[in-house]
């Protein structure tokens, strides 16, 4: 562990997205006690510029909606779906993975031919034509969000599966007797945990960002004030209010950098002869 | 005895209002937004067609801001006491734009022949119409079944245009190549139609009204990119830009540029007027006080200031103030946050959550929708916004498969032909969302309305349409919101730009552009 984090904060870059990312976290825990007030709430008259007023720090859009409100509670939303579709996606992905890897032949046929139909179609226009069919909706978004990127997990799953597959350890795990399930689960699947972990970080990133196109085209969850909607909302009065526009724009730039750099660290941290061999 | 509507009266009236003298010339650039299927006002009557094609058709009637009748190609008309026979007395010299005459018979011709095989709205107002006679080439007789006061109201020229019985006579009307190059007596000629660009006109100048139009050109650019059409007018390549045809959230960034003016007027016949669906059917909305909680809860001026920039008015309740027979009665729901918690308790409302359907019509709406949620959950009623595109909404409404749902409507000048559509027992009917669509149903109210739309003279329909607007009030079956206003935004060079009722697209015949 001590290792770790050595090789971890030997990244610069790390870091900063570390202090940034638990920034964001902190402040989608504490949103609903600072701003008790619903983020739809009309609290002042529209159009405050930022820093003008003490109470309303970085302003209120078009509908007298307080800005800065707006963007702790969309912290959670995006965050939230963030996470909850990357683990969906994992789920989706680290089983078809690893049995393609596992068993081989027409098993593993089968299943990268049905990996590679979902990775062929554009992965946003998939997402967007998902939404659109099931109607806009927090659970809707997720879903479509984790069924466009589960495909790149299964694809790096099925590599370390497929490697890991001939070491010794797994043949003697073999010739112990132990069935498949119990080698892939307690052989197998633990030695892959560090790639996976790297690629979830940047799953994260992306999906806050699929999130945000969604809800930026107005497919976003109607009840949901998300970074995306309030971009979306804020695009029609841009030459009026930039700031409606460009605060969320930057808390969604700042997040998914930081999950990217983040990322990244965790590659060094725990890829240690690979991270060398790039440097 | 018969009663005579003075037609000097009316020109007097118009003529005072241009306080500068008119001079002529010149040409005026605006937006048609989206570009029409076709400008032949008989068979296409959608906004953009009538923008264009008033220009060219005319109709017996025009009428003045307070929905008053003035001639148009009738100079003079009579009402029979009973209220049963209308004569018309049509201007003289009046020629096609193909130089043949225009008579009676063009008059009987599209009201008998015509418009009862292409418009709907012609042949609801004709269910009230006995017969359509000409004794002469310069009279016109309706004879009415009943007296339906409305009548008079009725021959505007998107519902009654006059149509050149030599051109259309024994062909079929849908497909007469006369419809691309339309022939009508109006103070504007077609010219030219360059699809996806520009529909040209030009002045009539064999028009009857001696010394009008004023303009010599219009050309109605086709522009189909919003932010397109803003800038257009900001570069000063657009003078006119029509209400609507820009988006709600460019109006005040372009009507504070220099040398720009707006007007609301030209609204008056169609009189928009949104409300808010509550289907009665289900619980907790078929309980009158919860709708009247919902009324109070409603923040309906901040909806105006704030989302509609300030054009419009708070409806008070089933008419537009525009509309005759409006009448300001009690009860008014301002918004009143206690007394809606307080309505709430008595029936003890359970805090289900509601659903709200918004109108699939851009921003603003979707924007109302959230305000709306906002102000209803407030008051403590939860609401879920849903979404819906056009099509879905259409069929989610007409179906009532909804809890609340936005809508605005027009209310084409009187309340015999416009309102009581949507609050009549007789109009629940499902698939058509333009009915009663809430489902109220109120014997009292079904007589009354019944009563007043037959009623004669006008002052009897007046006593009947208080009584029925008070009982509505009472009743909220629907949450009434604004009166929509659509400024038309324009250059201040440009005069009189809205003359009439329906606002721009007859008014061109009295525009022109000051030195």
């Amino acid at each position: 562990m001590k290792d770790f984090w050595k090789r971890f904060s030997q990244n610069r870059g790390a870091v900063v997205g570390l202090v940034i990312l638990l920034l964001v976290v902190i402040l989608s825990i504490v949103a609903p006690f600072i701003f008790t007030k619903s983020p739809w709430a009309m609290v002042q008259r529209p159009f405050i510029p930022p820093f003008t007023m003490d109470a309303f720090v970085l302003g209120t859009d078009p509908m007298g909606r307080d800005l800065a409100a707006g963007l702790a509670h969309g912290a959670r939303v995006s965050l939230l779906v963030g996470l909850v579709s990357t683990v969906v996606s994992l789920l989706i992905g680290i089983p078809i993975g690893a049995i393609a890897g596992y068993f081989g032949g027409w098993v593993d046929d089968l299943l990268m031919r049905f990996t590679e139909f979902f990775q062929s179609v554009p992965s946003f226009a998939l997402a967007v034509v998902l939404v659109a069919i099931f109607q806009p909706s927090i659970y809707s978004i997720v879903i479509s969000i984790a069924v466009v990127s589960w495909p790149p997990v299964a694809r790096l799953l099925r590599g370390e599966v497929m490697s890991l597959r001939s070491r010794e350890f797994v043949e003697a795990a073999v010739l112990s007797g132990q069935t498949h399930s119990t080698i892939i689960w307690r052989q197998i699947l633990p030695n892959t945990i560090s790639p996976i972990i790297v690629l979830a970080s940047m799953m994260v990133a992306a999906a806050i960002l699929i999130e945000s196109s969604l809800s930026f085209l107005g497919l976003g969850d109607r009840n949901i004030m998300s970074w995306g909607y309030i971009i979306g909302a804020g695009r029609t009065v841009i030459r009026q209010a930039w700031w409606v526009s460009f605060f969320p724009g930057l808390a969604i730039l700042l997040t998914v950098l930081a999950l990217n750099l983040v990322g990244e660290g965790l590659n060094d941290a725990l890829n240690p002869r690979l991270a060398r061999k790039g440097r | 005895m018969r009663r005579l509507i003075s037609a000097s009266l009316a020109l007097f009236m118009t003529t005072t209002a241009a306080f500068a003298q008119a001079v002529p010339g010149g040409k005026l650039n605006l937006i048609v937004q989206p570009e029409p299927p076709s400008i032949m006002i008989g068979t296409t009557t959608n906004g953009p067609a009538l923008l264009v094609g008033g220009n060219i058709y005319e109709s017996l009637l025009r009428y003045d801001e307070n929905l008053k009748p003035e001639p148009s190609l009738a100079k003079s008309w009579t009402v029979s006491d009973d209220g049963l026979t209308y004569t018309f007395t049509l201007q003289d010299d009046v020629k096609w734009h193909d130089g043949k005459p225009m008579t009676s018979a063009d008059v009987l011709f599209s009201a008998n022949d015509y418009l009862m095989k292409m418009q709907p709205r012609h042949r609801n107002l004709m269910t009230h119409v006995e017969s359509v006679t000409a004794p002469d080439d310069k009279t016109v007789v309706f004879k009415l079944k009943e007296p339906f006061e409305a009548f008079i109201r009725g021959l505007a020229f998107y519902t009654m245009p006059v149509l050149p019985k030599h051109i259309y006579e024994g062909t079929d009307y849908a497909t007469n190549p006369a419809n691309d190059k339309p022939i009508g007596t109006g103070p504007f000629k077609f010219d030219e139609w360059k699809r996806g660009s520009y529909i040209h006109l030009v002045k009539n100048p064999d028009y009857y009204v001696k010394g009008k139009p004023y303009l010599d050109e219009l050309y109605y650019q086709v522009i189909p990119d919003g932010a397109s059409r803003s800038v257009a007018f900001e570069t000063g390549n657009i003078d006119v830009v029509p209400g609507g045809s820009v988006e709600n959230f460019d109006i005040p960034r372009l009507k504070d540029l220099p040398n720009t003016c707006t007007t609301e007027k030209g609204w008056e016949y169609f009189a928009p007027l949104s409300w808010l669906w509550l289907n009665n059917r289900k619980a907790p909305m078929d309980n009158v006080k919860f709708r009247q909680a919902v009324m109070y809860a409603l923040d309906r001026e901040f909806a105006k200031d704030v989302l509609w920039n300030g054009y419009g008015k708070v409806a008070t309740g089933p008419l537009s103030s525009k509309l005759p027979f409006y009448k300001d009665v009690e009860p008014k729901y301002p918004h009143d946050v206690e007394k809606a918690k307080e309505l709430l308790k008595e029936i003890g409302y359970d805090g289900k959550p509601l659903k709200l359907l918004p109108l699939p019509y851009g921003e603003t709406w979707q924007r109302w929708a959230e305000a709306v949620k906002q102000n209803l959950e407030e008051v403590g009623i939860p609401i879920e916004i849903e979404a819906a595109d056009v099509a879905g909404w259409n069929q989610r409404t007409s179906n009532w498969e909804y809890d609340i749902a936005f809508t605005y409507l027009y209310q084409n000048g009187d309340p015999a032909i416009g309102v009581d559509r949507n609050y009549k027992t007789s109009q629940i009917a499902k698939g058509n969302p333009f009915n009663n669509v809430e489902g109220y149903s109120n014997p009292e109210l079904d007589k009354l309305f019944d009563e007043a739309a037959v009623a004669y003279p006008a002052s009897k329909r007046q006593e009947l349409y208080d009584q029925a607007q008070k009982k509505l009030q009472e009743d909220v079956p629907v949450a009434w919101l604004l009166e929509l206003g659509f400024p038309t935004i324009y250059n201040c060079k440009v005069q009189d730009i809205v003359t009439t009722a329906s606002g721009l697209p007859e008014s061109m015949r009295d525009a022109w552009i000051k030195k």
